[in-house]
């Protein structure tokens, strides 16, 4: 009985998650005459056309390349800068160490409203106003911290015995932190990289602040449907639609370590 | 914890992430600062203005002072809301997910999907969604004769975003929730049954008190977030009808980008981030006293 009630509730829950989706992923098979004359569950005539007008036209596909561009440049900064950062906070203690990391901390619940007027000044005094790199480093401001917060947690799992034996058996430094540590966190990596590409793919105010044509990005893109004369609601669901197959993929990717993951490694 | 050895030669791996958040965030921050307390005729013309911009902003009976301390109690309002609602489905959405089998994975991954959803994307959904003429949730309340509309009664716009946040980050809080209910061992819940304790006192002493360390970061991200909340309800409700939902993220982008009132935009920033700020430093420290309760 008890596991019964466990999994309609369960049920229950994921049925109300995905309606909204559903809808969303049933008006992109709509034309919008048939939106905006009827509701019903499931397209009377089913049509491609606003998948096809995504893929075809270089403005909507632009902002797909633009935003993965961008995403994946964060995340591999992110965490290559982090890596060595969380190691330190894990392992020593030195002058400032815990002023510092609550002051990286902070940076992770600063309002990314608070910075879009000044990044915005700061990236176009340095050039690089509406490039993918100004996105990408803009995203640093919440994901350098996070990535080290996440791989601090998964660090201080790994017993420090393993790096005085590595010392021991005559490591140097560099070659025992790439060659033997780095396997170890590879899931803390793992599960690192996802949030950092998780919190740069989902932001939208310093995205499409620091943009404007050459790297805008999708959800810039999306936007301007509503600018248009006329609701294209079937696009821009269409649209909606394409922007949740990156996440899905990246999740699948970190499944088994995504409970752990959210816990920031800090079970 | 404690034992950890004191060598200050720490610092040089410290120095990327040093450099990278100087750049993206003290520099900027210097920046609001300078606007801060500066007035301008244009023309990139700046005069000195002291604490003038600030003295306005925390006195309610000025424009500005209104309208930011409406926006803060309305925000805080949404936040307290949100985590009411969130953290008590969160938990028990995790004490729903299956424990064994292809089941999990496939449960988790749906639970996590709306957190991968762009924000604004999340906002169109439910903009969608939410529409009397073309939106099932709006066509289907009205059906049934409940008056339903997102963009002209508040009512309807603050359930709108309510319901909008509940879908979005329940999944979070349970996820967090499940990976603390996983690091039990059986061991306690075998000793549970032999004495023959009811679910909910297992719950209440055995999980509960388990679930603190994770729940003190649940909270503290979703108030986080929720307190920052701007792409979401922009979509939806454009911080309407009138001024209903117009949280502060929404109300300092309106007058920073908005309007380019820099200098209240500037001291509302400046107040927003240091508000955040103290909250943030209480929830750190208390997590770093349950970190060394632990650690004993």
């Amino acid at each position: 009985m008890r596991i019964q009630g466990r999994n309609i509730g369960i049920a229950v829950y994921l049925i109300i998650l995905f309606l909204p989706i559903y809808w969303l992923l049933n008006m992109s098979f709509k034309t919008n005459v048939e939106i905006t004359s009827r509701l019903s569950f499931w397209p009377q005539h089913v049509t491609f056309r606003n998948y096809a007008h995504i893929f075809f036209d270089p403005v909507w596909r632009g902002g797909f390349i633009h935003s993965l561009t961008y995403v994946c440049l964060n995340t591999v900064i992110s965490v290559t800068v982090a890596l060595p950062a969380a190691y330190a906070f894990s392992r020593y203690r030195f002058i400032g160490d815990k002023h510092l990391f609550f002051w990286l901390l902070s940076n992770l619940m600063a309002p990314a409203a608070v910075f879009a007027m000044p990044f915005f000044n700061l990236y176009y005094s340095v050039g690089l106003f509406d490039t993918v790199w100004a996105v990408a480093l803009a995203h640093c401001l919440f994901n350098v911290p996070l990535a080290v917060w996440i791989l601090e947690g998964f660090i201080s799992g790994i017993p420090r015995e393993i790096d005085e034996t590595a010392a021991l058996d005559g490591y140097a430094f560099p070659r025992f932190f790439v060659k033997l540590f780095l396997p170890l966190i590879a899931n803390g990596i793992g599960v690192a990289a996802f949030f950092c590409f998780m919190f740069s793919w989902v932001e939208q105010l310093l995205a499409s602040t620091l943009t404007t044509i050459n790297a805008k990005p999708i959800v810039s893109v999306m936007t301007q449907v509503y600018s248009a004369a006329g609701m294209d609601w079937g696009l821009l669901s269409a649209a909606g639609v394409l922007t949740m197959i990156p996440g899905a993929v990246v999740i699948w990717f970190v499944r088994n370590h995504i409970a752990k993951g959210f816990a920031l490694g800090r079970v | 914890m404690m034992d950890k050895p004191w060598s200050n030669r720490a610092w040089f791996f410290v120095i990327p992430v040093l450099v990278v958040v100087l750049f993206s965030s003290l520099l900027p921050m210097m920046t609001v600062v300078n606007y801060s307390v500066q007035d301008t005729m244009g023309q990139n013309h700046f005069f000195w203005n002291g604490a003038a911009w600030f003295q306005n902003l925390l006195d309610p009976t000025s424009d500005m002072g209104g309208r930011f301390a409406s926006a803060l109690v309305r925000n805080l309002i949404f936040s307290f809301v949100v985590l009411v609602i969130e953290v008590p489905l969160g938990i028990a959405v995790a004490i729903c997910i299956p424990r064994h089998g292809w089941k999990v994975g496939a449960t988790l991954v749906l639970i996590a999907l709306p957190l991968l959803i762009p924000w604004t994307v999340v906002g169109t959904i439910w903009e969608i969604f939410a529409r009397q003429d073309i939106g099932l949730l709006g066509a289907a309340l009205n059906g049934i004769g409940i008056h339903y509309n997102d963009t002209e009664d508040p009512t309807s716009a603050w359930a709108t975003i309510v319901i909008m946040d509940v879908w979005h980050w329940t999944g979070m809080v349970a996820l967090l929730s499940y990976a603390g209910l996983k690091a039990i061992p059986d061991a306690f819940y075998q000793a549970a049954r032999i004495d023959g304790a009811s679910r909910w006192s297992v719950f209440r002493n055995i999980e509960l008190p388990k679930l603190q360390k994770v729940l003190v970061i649940a909270v503290l991200l979703r108030f986080m977030e929720s307190f920052m909340i701007y792409t979401e309800p922009s979509v939806v409700t454009g911080g309407g009808p009138g001024e209903a939902t117009s949280f502060l993220s929404l109300d300092l982008v309106k007058i920073a980008l908005g309007q380019v009132d820099l200098g209240n935009a500037a001291a509302m920033s400046i107040v927003y981030y240091l508000i955040t700020l103290t909250i943030c430093w209480i929830f750190f420290t208390i997590m770093t006293q349950l970190d060394q309760r632990k650690g004993l």
